[in-house]
């Protein structure tokens, strides 16, 4: 037909729905749905994974498939929820900016991400290169919705869709980093997530409550 | 062999730790632990001399003159803040201030903290280099939040999500490194992370890929670092934790995450052929020590005011850096090592200066000299010390780094004397009053552990009136690979 390889189609599906997960991901107030946007994130980020594994036959790309699985599609987001049924965190406040310029400062975003992802695909080698600019862009609304939110547990979220970010971005540019970093970056990630864990039980007892404007009295005059 | 033991003692120190930690031996065992790590980075110092630089490990991990001299000064600093973490913590813990549980959880994350940082010193592969200090922000993430005061929350939250998303920004360089590396190295790609291949091939990497890579690395690395404007957590972090902990943050977690600006730096410039981040470092670090020197007059608590300092400090090593040259890289490098003991040692004073005022106010600290003469002479002295004024090491680097700006970028010059005069204003008219200010409080019978404070000073002044031809060496030969101009 058009020339592209039925595999390298579905692959850069998977990216565009990436991509979409992300902007849903922006625009959405309930806390549950979020972390829900994030497993779908992981799943989808997953079968990219396993695409490439099948494309290029590494091997050492079905072990971080596996890993994704296990961590971003099941942990991580079975702990998220356990967290939000014990603290009780179902929504999110209004966002500081309202949805609709949210979206069009991520469309921008997007477009920005295109620009600077064009120097690093004319280098890449492989195949999927033509993705690195929705990875870029996936990490950049990651990073906006970490910014228009208060609630903690929003951020985390937005905090592990930036990493699936880096991650996708990894495996379009270069088939995924060495087996050896990958596994150190999973550990940090866990690691990471169990600090939280802990660090919002402390944030509860101590405020009541989870939003981060109470988390605002240090400032440069104190 | 000397560098197996050198990873394995903290790592083993945190896991024995972890089980007693709440025991009364445990700040001894703290202790030994330390020492023993320093000990091993000795061991390893001295093969590194003799034998030259070693690749270990399957080329995983790799030492040279740079890194073994940063190896030895964090176990040193971390050897002397476990001496003064026993009787501080003590008494926190008989002010109730602590729980037995959570002096077991300081214990082992502080070991697990110095295994993390010097995993991140010692290693090749850039990728692990980023996992290392990420493990070093989540191992003190729970420090800074021991009290569980509402303030050490915030600041723990601060440093959780500031840290982790400048962190990212680093990932995403490391990625980008790796894209332009693997395009030359080819294969499998396993070695296009090791330093030393990336060194070997840095002259075809492609430029505009790594220009974009070095602007994610430094943004991501100079939040540890703590360069403004990305200093937000740092402060925060160092007034809430406790105070050994504001120590070895200062005192070496900044040093580390330098280290690691500077390895991508001599990485970049060898594959850019253009002055970029020389500039950038620079313009980060000039920033840097302007913004923090005013905002030093707007502090209250002492330890904020000397947090602020220490962004000051990395501020002008950052530049230097930035200068480059054999020079002004030796300057940093013993800059490097002058603020992290003498910052250090005023975080030992003024812990305990703080511990027997009962607050971190200023104005609730006076007359250090009648009540506790040693501490008072410590603080003064340690101030002193950190504003420049000779005899003491960090004059000396201060004036190579100052001399060498007047001669490569002179228009930096005014701003550094204006900046440095700003911030010697601003600390020693508090310091003054802190010292020798009239006071209310009584004497308290109780014996600070300040034998780490004059250690640190004694090197520090030593270290300004004559450096050790072996350490000149070594700082020459570091400062050499580190190049530049």
């Amino acid at each position: 037909m058009n020339g592209v390889p039925f595999d390298l189609q579905i692959l850069n599906s998977l990216a565009a729905l990436l991509l979409l997960v992300s902007f849903a991901m922006l625009s959405q107030r309930r806390v549950v749905t979020l972390v829900n946007l994030l497993a779908l994130q992981g799943a989808l980020l997953c079968a990219a994974t396993l695409v490439i594994a099948w494309r290029t036959g590494k091997s050492h790309l079905y072990v971080s498939a596996a890993l994704t699985l296990g961590l971003k599609v099941i942990f991580l987001p079975w702990l998220l929820h356990r967290l939000i049924r014990r603290l009780e965190v179902y929504w999110d406040t209004e966002p500081a900016l309202n949805v609709a310029s949210t979206m069009l400062v991520g469309v921008v975003v997007v477009v920005f991400a295109f620009g600077l992802a064009q120097p690093i695909a004319a280098i890449a080698s492989t195949a999927t290169r033509s993705a690195i600019g929705i990875a870029v862009a996936v990490v950049l609304l990651a990073f906006l919705t970490m910014i228009t939110r208060s609630k903690a547990m929003s951020q985390v979220v937005g905090f592990l869709s930036m990493e699936n970010g880096l991650f996708f971005g990894a495996m379009s540019a270069t088939y995924g980093m060495p087996m050896i970093v990958e596994l150190g970056v999973a550990l940090d990630v866990l690691v990471a997530m169990l600090v939280l864990g802990v660090f919002f039980f402390q944030i509860r007892e101590q405020f009541d409550s989870l939003d981060l404007h109470h988390l605002e009295s240090l400032k440069e005059e104190t | 062999m000397e560098f197996v033991v050198l990873l394995s003692l903290p790592l083993a120190g945190a896991v024995l730790l972890g089980f007693f930690g709440a025991r009364p031996w445990a700040p001894r065992l703290n202790i030994a632990a330390s020492l023993a790590t320093l000990l091993a980075a000795c061991a390893l110092t001295a093969k590194v001399i003799l034998e030259g630089n070693l690749l270990l490990v399957r080329e995983q991990f790799f030492i040279d003159p740079f890194n073994v001299f940063l190896v030895s000064l964090t176990a040193f600093v971390g050897f002397t803040t476990a001496l003064f973490s026993r009787p501080y913590m003590r008494v926190e813990l008989d002010h109730g201030r602590l729980t037995p549980g959570r002096l077991r959880l300081y214990h082992s994350m502080y070991q697990l903290f110095m295994a993390t940082m010097l995993i991140a010193l010692t290693t090749n592969n850039l990728g692990l280099l980023w996992v290392a200090m990420e493990a070093a922000t989540l191992s003190t993430v729970l420090l800074v939040t021991l009290y569980r005061t509402p303030a050490s929350l915030e600041a723990g939250w601060k440093y959780f999500i500031l840290c982790g998303v400048g962190i990212a920004q680093a990932l995403f360089g490391t990625i980008l490194l790796y894209v332009a590396a693997e395009s030359v190295l080819g294969g499998e790609g396993v070695n296009a992370l090791l330093w030393t291949h990336l060194d070997a091939v840095k002259g075809q990497l492609e430029p505009t890929v790594i220009g974009l890579a070095f602007v994610f690395l430094l943004v991501g690395y100079g939040t540890k670092v703590g360069l403004a404007p990305l200093h937000n957590w740092l402060p925060d972090a160092h007034a809430e934790g406790p105070t050994p902990i504001s120590a070895v943050l200062s005192g070496l977690l900044l040093n580390v995450a330098i280290y690691a600006v500077v390895r991508c730096k001599v990485l970049v410039e060898g594959s850019l052929h253009s002055d970029l981040p020389s500039r950038m470092l620079m313009g980060f670090g000039l920033v840097s020590v302007v913004f923090a020197s005013f905002l030093l007059w707007r502090q209250r608590d002492i330890k904020r005011l000397f947090a602020y300092s220490s962004i000051e400090h990395m501020g002008i090593i950052t530049f230097a850096f930035g200068m480059g040259g054999q020079v002004a890289n030796f300057a940093a490098l013993l800059h490097m090592t002058v603020h992290s003991l003498t910052k250090s040692a005023i975080f030992f004073s003024v812990g305990h200066a703080s511990q027997k005022a009962g607050s971190q106010l200023m104005e609730d600290i006076r007359g250090l000299i009648t009540t506790s003469p040693t501490i008072g002479w410590g603080l003064m002295l340690g101030s002193l010390a950190i504003l420049g004024m000779p005899p003491f090491g960090v004059f000396a680097s201060e004036f190579l780094i100052l001399t060498t700006a007047m001669q490569q970028q002179p228009w930096a010059t005014p701003i550094l004397l204006l900046a440095l005069g700003v911030a010697f204003a601003a600390i020693f008219g508090r310091v003054q009053q802190m010292v020798f200010g009239e006071t209310t409080l009584k004497r308290l019978p109780h014996s600070p552990a300040l034998l780490p404070v004059f250690a640190h000073l004694a090197i520090v002044l030593v270290l300004g009136l004559f450096i050790p031809p072996f350490l000149a060496n070594w700082y020459r030969a570091a400062a050499g690979l580190i190049g530049g101009h």
